[in-house]
């Protein structure tokens, strides 16, 4: 397994910015590419700046009417009735100035990453810019204003002709990008999050299956508030391996979301790092297993920016490049240079403390849950598969 | 809260795109039909449209010869419908209230409502569209985050804790009001918030002294 990889990425991303306060903040990929940079994992070869998305990219899922109000709203020109009919100017997705350019962007850097690896160019692309599977057609949602992820998969299929497997890790469902590809047979989406029993957004059952043509092409695999590490391991693992094995992709997009950790202040996971290290690592041997390599990886939530997202981030990266140099104490310069911009004590491992959190109440029966819950969302395949046997 | 506010009528959930038959089709091609439409009733009506049975896949595998027989009676399927029809029917009209054609369903057993306006038949109601409509009363098909919170059962709860919501702009979906099983002095109350980050709302309300169960699993608090 090896193969040229790319880091897209420039400081105009940082440009998609709603607020100071908001927690939806992208000096977490400042944060990511310093610690790589002080690890020595990353050189300025390796790095290549987004381009910004088209009108016509957009429109391959984005409603032109919606786009256009992005762009009004970003020069101070959308009423404030028209802006909440598009979610815009609410507190998830307030406005900003050069909202559109901002967004447009962000969508850019995902196609960027796309042409890379489908020209031939790179084997593996990461743009930690991207992710926001919360976006719909119409409509901002979830801190997402345009749906980088659904736009690239469109063009994926409009431009490259190919079938994709669409990976989602993020602790909140990724529902934008389900929606988009709910009938098509050619993207079968998989997500893994936190139930949407009080998470947002709220959807991502087992039972959403897909429609018409692409019914049994959309999986999701609501795990418990409170599970740990070994539970979603198992889960992710098995979920990965028989999906891709039943629909054996050209392609793998992985959306990484880093907010399933223990810290995240907006969800009830108990992961640690070593989910993170997990994550990467088998969407690789996929890759290589079924894509001829050909493996797109975007960021996504992750609201912890300080102790989760920029180890979380660069274990991707570590990963893509083959580097293991990623264990025992992270680069002092790092930490020192971070620690008195930070409210919170900088981690100084690559890995979390065994004693990070205390024991979970009824964790046995959390984790029984999780492992119906999986055989739930896989029962059409390894159905499929034990009457294969019986035939044969 | 006004338990008007939140009735829908039966013509907003009803569905108007009908497959029908008349009564001297046979029952092949009701098979067919409701394959091919993937549904389970058919309404079967005159040259006026006026309702005069309705046959379900029930009634339909009632008909049809054991598949333990050898022989297959072809001739089953070459019957008219009229034959194995309902004509007792249960029908409602487009006015009435969701929530009273609900207890028509448990009440008669019953899987679908004809709905009936001027003796023609105008839309029909099916237990999928009555629970797709209860979901939509909980506000689970749009996006957002759910936050409970256990009040005093008594006056201008809910009040207070929705302009708490309030006052971080953030629109709500959904309210629902449980009893609090354990203690009748207690009541739940559900929002359905569209927001992902209902963090400081969670916060306001405990700063008021409100109780909020999020998540609630038993023995495990965050």
């Amino acid at each position: 397994m090896s193969g040229r990889s790319v880091f897209v990425y420039s400081d105009e991303l940082l440009k998609y910015k709603f607020s100071s306060h908001h927690p939806f903040n992208q000096v977490r990929l400042k944060l990511t590419l310093d610690l790589l940079k002080k690890t020595n994992a990353i050189t300025d070869a390796d790095i290549i700046p987004p381009r910004p998305a088209t009108e016509e990219e957009l429109f391959l899922i984005h409603d032109p009417n919606y786009v256009n109000a992005v762009r009004l709203a970003g020069l101070g020109k959308l009423s404030e009735e028209t802006a909440e009919g598009y979610g815009l100017g609410t507190e998830d997705t307030p406005i900003f100035p050069n909202m559109h350019e901002a967004s447009s962007l962000l969508v850019g850097g995902t196609l960027t990453a796309v042409d890379q690896v489908m020209t031939g160019k790179a084997d593996h692309a990461l743009h930690l810019g991207g992710g926001l599977h919360h976006g719909f057609r119409g409509k901002a949602s979830g801190f997402c204003i345009y749906n980088d992820s659904s736009v690239a998969i469109k063009y994926l299929i409009e431009k490259y002709n190919v079938r994709v497997l669409y990976v989602d890790t993020d602790a909140h469902h990724g529902d934008g990008v389900q929606w988009s590809f709910y009938d098509d047979p050619n993207v079968c989406t998989l997500s893994i999050h936190e139930t949407g029993r009080y998470l947002f957004p709220g959807t991502g059952n087992v039972n959403e299956r897909g429609q018409g043509k692409g019914y049994g092409y959309s999986f999701n695999i609501p795990v418990d508030a409170f599970t740990e590490d070994e539970s979603w391991l198992y889960a992710y693992q098995n979920a990965l391996k028989e999906v891709a094995d039943f629909f054996k992709p050209d392609v793998i997009f992985t959306q990484n979301g880093a907010d399933s950790h223990y810290y995240d202040p907006l969800t009830h996971l108990s992961a640690t790092m070593r989910i993170y290290r997990e994550i990467p690592r088998l969407a690789h041997e996929i890759a290589h297993q079924y894509c001829n390599g050909k493996w797109i990886a975007v960021g996504g939530g992750g609201y912890d920016i300080w102790r989760v997202v920029p180890r979380a981030w660069s274990l991707i990266w570590m990963e893509m490049t083959e580097n293991s140099n990623c264990y025992g104490s992270l680069p002092d310069d790092w930490v020192s240079y971070w620690q008195e911009k930070s409210s919170v004590a900088l981690p100084i491992e690559w890995d979390d403390p065994a004693t990070l959190y205390p024991a979970i109440p009824r964790k046995d029966e959390i984790t029984e849950k999780n492992r119906l819950t999986l055989e739930k969302a896989l029962y059409p395949i390894l159905q499929k598969k034990s009457n294969e046997r019986i035939d044969t | 809260m006004n338990k008007r506010g939140i009735q829908m009528i039966v013509e907003e959930i009803m569905k108007t795109d009908l497959a029908t038959l008349k009564k001297d089709n046979t029952i092949e091609e009701a098979c067919h039909l409701m394959e091919s439409k993937r549904i389970r009733h058919l309404p079967i009506v005159d040259d006026e449209f006026v309702l005069v049975g309705l046959v379900s896949d029930r009634d339909i595998r009632d008909a049809m010869p054991s598949r333990f027989l050898i022989e297959q009676d072809s001739e089953v399927l070459n019957k008219p419908i009229e034959s194995l029809m309902t004509t007792s029917l249960i029908t409602c009209h487009p006015l009435d209230f969701v929530e009273e054609i609900a207890a028509l369903f448990y009440e008669h057993s019953i899987g679908c409502l004809p709905i009936v306006k001027d003796q023609k038949l105008v839309g029909i109601v099916t237990e999928t569209d009555l629970l797709h409509s209860l979901v939509a009363l909980t506000g689970a098909h749009q996006p957002g985050s759910q936050i409970e919170v256990k009040v005093p059962n008594k006056g201008g709860m809910l009040n207070s804790v929705a302009s708490i919501i309030s006052a971080r702009k953030a629109n709500i979906s959904s309210v629902l009001v449980y009893p609090y099983q354990k203690d009748e002095r207690y009541k739940i109350l559900v929002f359905r918030v569209q927001t992902m980050n209902p963090t400081r709302i969670i916060e306001d309300l405990k700063k008021a002294d409100f109780h909020v169960l999020w998540p609630n699993l038993p023995g495990v608090s965050s």
